[in-house]
């Protein structure tokens, strides 16, 4: 079993009427409610958190890509990475963005992790969401009815600029390049692995299965609910002759560890609340641009899960029917072991992306989650899945050819890293 | 009368209602496709000879794959008059039709004798935004077409059904209409109609509902201003579905400029 410690970066200071008073936390969230200070704040939290699920022993740090959005606030996941090379030693960098086809023209996406792998001395994974259709099409005008056929075309120019020994011409219908000459070029040879986030599109299943890609399933609805997205991936596998490897599937869920099953509700009660009531308030005109699904995809009946039909699933629910159906799973260490390990199971999944900081959590709630998961938890579930080769993690340069970067000096008198715990801290900034 | 009309070699599969007889009028339709039946068109029928195809992706009609982008739609349409034999015709459009007509206009000159945009699409005002009719929910739509969205008309073509079978089939059709639409109009109805609006030659008439909620009737001045034979003829109590709200004033101002 492999752990990936994946952080979403919320904006943790949304106000309490705002399901009530605003239209939707993406697309046109009102801009008067971000304070840049505030957020230099976040990130440099969220970055900390990130360096200490590496120190921590997590085998992957994971960021994504979002766009005009409160619960997400990496429009760019490759800045994200590309700071956490340098600061961290072990873990892989999962970055589940780029949207590729938002990108013109999209060698810049092979170029830029090409880079990442590069620097990290071959620990990149390479994400390829098509991405939700807030960002693609509302956020960044894609076309709907085009979007999916522009995602397999830069698709293709990224994988063969990466694996293509000579340099070539892409006569592509939405790119053309009369010179594709990638440098540099990635660590890992061909290529690094790619792991392609669904939410549930049946053309994604097919997609990974036909290229041996890894499918990462990003709910929010946790473990019971995916089982239906699970399956229906298998099954295609299954079709397709292909091995029913777990380390071949991916899945996101909300994890929350304290001492107890009563303090675990104390502790992370009300930053699930802010997760489900504002992080995800999104106008239900938003989830669904006409053509960005396939009317194969709306027919087999799978429902987004942001906007109303998400939000009439999730309303009323409390924190017992959180942990009850599976959205999150909480408690002791004793209960989290257990749920999770019959949750991988019953998903026969091999990377778990770790939702271990959510909503409105504080610093000091992440590190104690983080810490009580990787020594009390972790340990008791590597054994599952031992049989199975993992095919897609990466494959990073010898250790000793590994390039450590040089210690930070500073001369006395002068700010450095320190300096940041004394100053104003986020929340105290936020009541303001 | 319904008819099917293969095109380039069985490329396309056209499901096209005809209508009446008299010289050629093409309707093209807006983003919503036609109604099984029109009865704007068949009171036009008793004058022209009405041609109102499914645009590829709507309706019947197939070969929505080998469209593009709005040179391949005037192609379509280009190829369509010829195989009908109207290389020249009256050209009548309406929303997304009307942006298109223009272009079929613009294109090439021979094309239309006379052109009737009815509220058409293909500009953009910053200081008047369109409302974003891609985003907007089912309970939201006859409000935005409608001057009264509790009108008959209104009531019939945007009642929402409680059925849910009926739900998803009228659901499913609104996506595959709009998803071709969008080839056109997302995210801003401009692909370059304000470059090449100033070749129309045919006399232009603009029709609009004093009271459009979804292309504001200040529009109309961007056409006219770029159209050197165009006037406009404001239609009183009408939003966006003028034909429907008011056909009989609709029907009498088409009537009376086609036969002028």
């Amino acid at each position: 079993m492999k752990f990936t410690w994946f952080h979403l970066m919320p904006y943790r200071f949304l106000p309490d009427d705002f399901k009530d008073k605003y239209h939707s936390v993406w697309v046109d969230i009102p801009r008067n409610l971000y304070d840049p200070k505030v957020g230099h704040r976040l990130y440099n939290d969220y970055l900390d958190q990130l360096e200490y699920a590496d120190q921590m022993g997590y085998d992957g740090l994971g960021v994504n890509e979002h766009h005009q959005n409160a619960y997400g606030m990496m429009p760019s996941p490759n800045l994200m990475a590309a700071a956490l090379t340098r600061r961290t030693r072990n873990a892989n960098l999962v970055v589940l963005g780029n949207s590729i086809a938002l990108y013109n023209p999209p060698i810049r996406v092979a170029e830029e992790f090409a880079m990442l792998d590069v620097i990290s001395g071959g620990r990149l994974v390479a994400g390829f969401p098509v991405g939700t259709s807030m960002d693609t099409n509302f956020c960044y005008g894609e076309v709907p009815a085009t979007l999916r056929e522009k995602y397999y075309e830069a698709h293709d120019l990224i994988v063969k600029s990466w694996t293509e020994p000579e340099m070539f011409s892409f006569n592509g219908k939405y790119t053309k390049l009369r010179y594709v000459n990638l440098w540099p070029k990635p660590v890992q040879q061909p290529r690094p692995p790619i792991w392609v986030p669904g939410g549930g599109s049946v053309e994604t299943y097919d997609f990974c299965a036909d290229h041996d890609y890894q499918y990462s399933f990003l709910s929010f609805f946790g473990y019971i609910a995916g089982k239906k997205v699970s399956d229906g991936y298998w099954e295609v596998m299954a079709k397709k002759g292909k091995e029913l490897n777990p380390f071949s599937l991916g899945f996101a869920q909300t994890v929350a560890v304290s001492e107890t099953d009563e303090q675990a509700e104390k502790d992370y009660s009300p930053h699930m609340d802010y997760f489900y009531n504002r992080c995800l308030h999104v106008y239900n005109g938003f989830a669904d641009a006409p053509g960005y699904r396939t009317v194969k995809t709306i027919k087999a009946g799978i429902l987004g899960q942001v906007g109303e039909q998400a939000a009439i699933r999730r309303e009323g629910l409390k924190w017992r029917d959180f942990v009850e159906q599976g959205y999150i799973i909480a408690g002791s260490p004793k209960t989290v072991r257990e749920r999770l390990r019959e949750a991988m199971k019953s998903l026969n999944c091999g990377h778990l992306m770790l939702l271990m900081q959510l909503g409105s959590m504080p610093p000091e709630l992440v590190r104690k989650n983080t810490s009580l998961f990787a020594t009390e938890v972790m340990p008791y579930l590597r054994d599952l899945w031992t049989d199975f080769e993992d095919k897609w993690s990466p494959k990073r340069m010898p250790q000793n050819e590994i390039a450590v970067p040089a210690p930070v000096h500073f001369q006395k008198g002068e700010v450095n890293g320190a300096a940041r715990t004394p100053a104003v801290s986020a929340e105290a900034r936020s009541a303001k | 009368m319904n008819t099917t009309q293969k095109l380039l070699n069985g490329k396309f599969s056209l499901e096209m209602q005809v209508y009446g007889s008299g010289a050629p009028l093409l309707f093209i339709h807006g983003a919503g496709g036609l109604n099984p039946v029109e009865p704007f068109l068949e009171e036009l029928g008793k004058d022209f000879k009405v041609y109102a195809p499914q645009f590829p992706g709507y309706g019947e009609s197939t070969g929505n794959e080998y469209i593009d982008d709005v040179a391949d739609a005037v192609l379509f349409f280009h190829e369509l008059m010829d195989e009908l034999g109207i290389p020249e015709a009256n050209i009548m459009g309406h929303s997304m039709g009307g942006m298109l007509a223009a272009e079929v206009a613009a294109f090439d000159v021979h094309r239309a004798k006379k052109l009737v945009l009815v509220c058409p699409a293909g500009f953009w005002i910053d200081e008047t935004p369109i409302p974003d009719f891609f985003a907007a929910q089912l309970d939201e739509i006859a409000g935005l077409l409608f001057h009264d969205p509790k009108s008959p008309a209104a009531q019939m073509m945007t009642a929402i059904p409680s059925d849910f079978k009926a739900l998803e089939t009228m659901y499913v059709e609104r996506v595959k209409r709009l998803a071709t639409a969008s080839k056109f109009l997302w995210p801003i109805p401009d692909r370059g109609l304000k470059k090449r609006a100033y070749r129309i030659k045919a006399p232009t008439l603009l029709l609009w509902g004093d009271d459009d909620k979804l292309i504001p009737a200040v529009y109309a001045k961007e056409f006219t201003s770029r159209i050197k034979n165009s006037r406009v003829e404001m239609i009183k109590d009408a939003g966006h579905m003028i034909m429907y709200e008011q056909q009989a004033p609709f029907v009498a101002a088409v009537k009376k400029f086609l036969k002028g």
